[in-house]
């Protein structure tokens, strides 16, 4: 796992897409791969209220990718500094590999270059001391570009919060 | 070589505050302005897709003049002197027949930068300014200017403080302005309620402390007796009412009969739930907000639905208060001087606009009734109007054919200027390409509040097409119609001088941060200071704009019908989803990629008794007209209801992307477009009956 997160608060997030497209103009992607999606849960009775969630799916950037032992020809790289996953468009043929090997769909096909692209976290915005696009411009301020242990912290007081609210 | 500038978004109405960056001339990252509390670098979809807008082929390029029959698209390129001369022209044929004032001109409301096109028709001599508010805001707008003497855009909300909003369908979460969704997002996090009445669950009521489901067309019922419970049991705030509100003992007289017993029949919410939501209102008053909205042409009884609301605010004591509804400051009550008119350069036309001739019995203001355009048109009366310019708006694309046909039948010359390629361009008789916001300066907008802004969009680069700003074809139109001396500007920077002279601001301060307040501090005024812009200067139940027009204040509730549903028979309901912008944003190739077309919610056990299963193909069809949609059958939509997604199916070929993409609910609306609503004439969008069958 890279040494970063991009955390999603489900209380703030209002599922209107926005950040799919800051990802897709930031990387000038056409139509076809999308290197975030939110993903719609059904609207389900919860309490009473309806609720409804709009989980965003970037890319892990896991510490033992998948994608990276399936790459024939070296194009799927960890960064050494902050493990940051990505793709080295030099050396990438097309063979698809890492799509099959990836277990979240994450590596998408660009059809105007014939090569795989994937969210890379901004690495060129972080190398400037900026944020991820989807993070800095998230329409309610959902996202969170954070540090590993910072989102387990952060989900471990969430999930009290909401689990045990109705008990006070 | 880099640069940044700071402009003004222009995907939506909205028009968020933004920070363009240009690398080689190249527009590659455009965020909310950083500078800005509330958006700080945030964008919606719309506002992000702004590039793939620009860098879009299929967006009209350079102006055009209709060879073929209307509707055909058969169009010849023409440069800007010819299609202006051709205008000017057509412009003279018909004042010489008609007089001056058989020219209208309606847009999207004037909002931030449209002056300009209005200094234009008035300098061509026409009163007849429309703009399309009636199919939206007009009736909550006129109801503010009814009971306070302030206009919709003089009325803030001041979400960020509150206790407690109350929403009527606003949908505020999809329908999606971006300083707004934080603001309600903020109070929802400090622990504020969100009461949410809708026909059905949108992304809106996710996020409700309570949502209510209720029956379409019965929201004034639901006001009706919420203001029942709060007089009959001393819930509203005495010092406020007592000192503010004129008109309270006529409006207890006529609230009696409304209790929530019988509102519960009417809604479908049971009593105790208006009971409760009374009491708790008055406990979080006066930091509560009952939101009017936006989109308010629904039924016939909506602009009485809209005071009700705002009654209900006043007898809550929210309004001018910190939590609440917040009134607009003008530039002079701030101690400022505020934008100069480039109206006032300009003689008023001689004749009288439209609803002048029309008698009593109905309200309107500056931007008059489209409905009264559109009959008007039709029939000629009460005079003809034989020229029509269409502002970056498209009627054609939400209404019937018929309806087209019959305004087609009626023009002489019909004038569409857009950058989007719209339903309305395609039938018009000449096509000016508007440059986008990205390519294009405006005149400097005031935004108003309790601490009047000033804003100010210029482009970020040059025009990639044959397209020109708003102000260069509205001066170039006026020239070439001979009245090029009401508008003498050469350059952007004229206008800004003239608008700028004697306020003390230079354009360089623009620079820093894209906005110049007019004063330090927001300014608001304590119960002693406060006066309304009535002529009582209180909030007036019993309106002298009502007596003068022969408006009744109040309107008895009347049932709405109920649809056959165990015939397949519903009320039509559309709405906004969070990546399109009404009927604009369609053929944007990464907001078509995202939501492409829209389908049918159906309520399940309804869809069960008619055969309709999730993802069935469905024939909707009202008495004219058929079309085949998706059903997305749910139990979180009311029985009597459909509803779906707005602004898709467009039918201009040259969007592939969006062409025959989906159903466009406005084809539906047969007869629609004669119903005017009770005392405010404005549209009904909501009363409408449709069929839907197994394909
Ligand atoms: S932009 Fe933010 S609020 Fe919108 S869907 Fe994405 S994470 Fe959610
Ligand atoms: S981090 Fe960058 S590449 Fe990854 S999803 Fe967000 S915007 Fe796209
Ligand atoms: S809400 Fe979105 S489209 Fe509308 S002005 Fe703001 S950023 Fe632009």
């Amino acid at each position: 796992m890279s040494i970063y997160y991009i955390y999603q608060d489900h209380n703030r997030c209002i599922g209107c897409y926005a950040c799919e497209i800051h990802c897709k103009t930031k990387n000038e992607l056409p139509v076809g791969p999308r290197l975030c999606r939110i993903i719609e849960t059904e609207i389900k009775l919860i309490g009473g209220l309806p609720r409804q969630r709009f989980v965003f799916m970037p890319c892990f950037h896991c510490e033992d990718p998948w994608c990276v032992k399936a790459c024939p020809t070296g194009a799927m790289q960890k960064r050494s500094k902050d493990g940051i996953v990505f793709v080295e468009h030099s050396l990438c043929v097309g063979c698809k590999s890492c799509i099959t090997a990836c277990p979240w769909g994450v590596p998408q096909w660009n059809p105007e270059i014939g090569k795989i692209v994937k969210c890379d976290y901004c690495k060129d915005r972080i190398d400037r001391g900026l944020e991820p696009a989807c993070v800095t411009k998230c329409t309610t301020k959902a996202l969170r570009f954070i540090s590993a242990s910072e989102a387990s912290r952060l989900k471990r007081e969430s999930f009290v919060k909401e689990t045990y609210a109705s008990l006070y | 070589m880099n640069r940044s500038l700071y402009s003004v978004c222009g995907m939506c109405s909205v028009r968020c505050p933004i920070r363009v960056e240009v690398t080689d001339e190249r527009i590659n990252w455009i965020e909310g302005n950083p500078n800005v509390p509330g958006i700080e670098h945030s964008l919606c979809a719309r506002g992000s897709s702004g590039i793939s807008l620009l860098y879009d082929f299929e967006r009209l390029q350079y102006p055009m003049i209709r060879i073929g029959p209307r509707g055909s698209g058969q169009f010849k390129r023409a440069s800007w002197e010819e299609a202006f001369k051709y205008v000017a022209e057509a412009i003279g044929n018909i004042q010489s027949q008609y007089g001056k004032k058989s020219i209208a001109l309606v847009d999207r409301g004037a909002g931030l930068f449209g002056e300009i096109q209005r200094v234009f028709l008035r300098s061509i001599g026409s009163p007849n300014y429309f703009s399309h508010d009636d199919f939206c805001r007009k009736n909550v707008d006129l109801a503010y200017q009814t009971l306070l003497g302030y206009g919709r855009p003089e009325v803030g909300y001041d979400f960020s403080n509150t206790k407690h909003m109350v929403f009527y369908g606003r949908n505020a979460l999809e329908s999606l302005g971006v300083r707004e969704a934080n603001n309600i997002i903020k109070a929802l996090s400090n622990g504020a309620r969100l009461t949410y009445l809708d026909v059905r669950v949108s992304k809106t009521a996710t996020k409700a402390t309570k949502f209510l489901q209720i029956r379409p067309g019965t929201d004034y019922a639901f006001n009706l007796a919420l203001i029942h419970v709060i007089l009959r049991e001393n819930l509203f705030d005495r010092e406020f009412v007592e000192r503010f509100i004129t008109g309270l003992p006529e409006l207890e007289n006529f609230i009696k009969p409304y209790t929530p017993d019988w509102a519960e029949k009417e809604t479908g919410i049971p009593s105790y739930e208006i009971v409760e939501l009374a009491k708790q209102l008055s406990a979080d008053k006066p930091k509560v907000i009952l939101y009017p909205g936006w989109f308010a042409a629904r039924t016939m009884n909506y602009f009485y639905n809209a005071r009700s609301i705002i009654i209900l605010n006043a007898l809550l004591g929210s309004i001018e208060q910190k939590g609440g509804l917040i009134l607009a400051k003008t530039p002079k009550e701030v101690g400022a001087k505020g934008l100069n008119s480039l109206l006032e350069r300009v003689p008023a036309p001689q004749e009288k606009r439209i609803e002048a001739e029309e008698g009593k019995g109905f309200l309107y203001d500056g931007a008059g009734h489209i409905l009264h355009l559109f009959r008007a048109i039709k029939t000629g009366q009460p005079y003809p109007i034989k020229g029509l310019f269409v502002m970056r708006y498209d009627p054609f694309a939400g209404i019937t054919h018929k309806d087209i046909q019959e305004l087609l039948n009626g023009l002489d010359l019909l004038v569409a200027i857009d950058t989007n390629y719209s339903s309305t361009a395609w039938y018009a008789d000449v096509v000016l390409p508007e440059s986008t916001y990205l390519e294009r300066d405006d005149m400097i907008g005031m935004q108003r509040g309790a601490k009047p802004t000033l804003i100010m969009r210029r482009k970020a680069i040059n025009p990639l097409y044959d397209t020109k700003g708003k102000w260069e074809i509205f001066t170039g139109l006026a020239k070439a119609c001979g009245f090029g001396d009401y508008m003498p500007y050469e350059s952007i920077e004229d206008i800004w001088n003239y608008q700028l002279e004697g306020t003390g601001i230079k354009i360089e301060e623009f620079e820093k941060t894209g906005q110049v307040a007019l004063c330090k501090d927001p300014l608001m005024y304590s119960r002693d200071d406060l006066r309304f812009k009535t002529k009582s200067q209180k909030i007036e139940i019993l309106s002298e704009k009502m007596v003068e027009r022969e408006v009744p204040y109040f309107l008895e509730f009347q049932s709405p019908p109920k649809p056959d549903i165990e015939k397949g028979e519903f009320k039509l309901v559309f709405g906004r989803i969070a990546v399109h912008t009404h009927v604009q944003t369609h053929n944007n190739k990464y907001l078509n990629e995202i939501i492409p077309e829209n389908d049918l919610w159906i309520n399940d056990q309804v869809a069960k008794q008619l055969g309709i299963k999730d993802g069935d193909i469905i024939e909707i069809s009202s008495d004219d007209y058929s079309a085949k949609i998706r059903a997305k059958v749910t139990p979180f939509i009311h029985p009597e209801t459909v509803f779906m997604y707005r602004g898709f199916e467009n039918e201009v070929p040259f969007k592939t992307r969006s062409v025959g993409k989906g159903v466009n609910e406005g084809r539906f609306l047969k007869g629609a477009f004669e119903k005017m609503a009770y005392g405010s004439h404005t549209g009904v969008l909501f009363e409408n009956f449709i069929k839907v069958r197994k394909a």
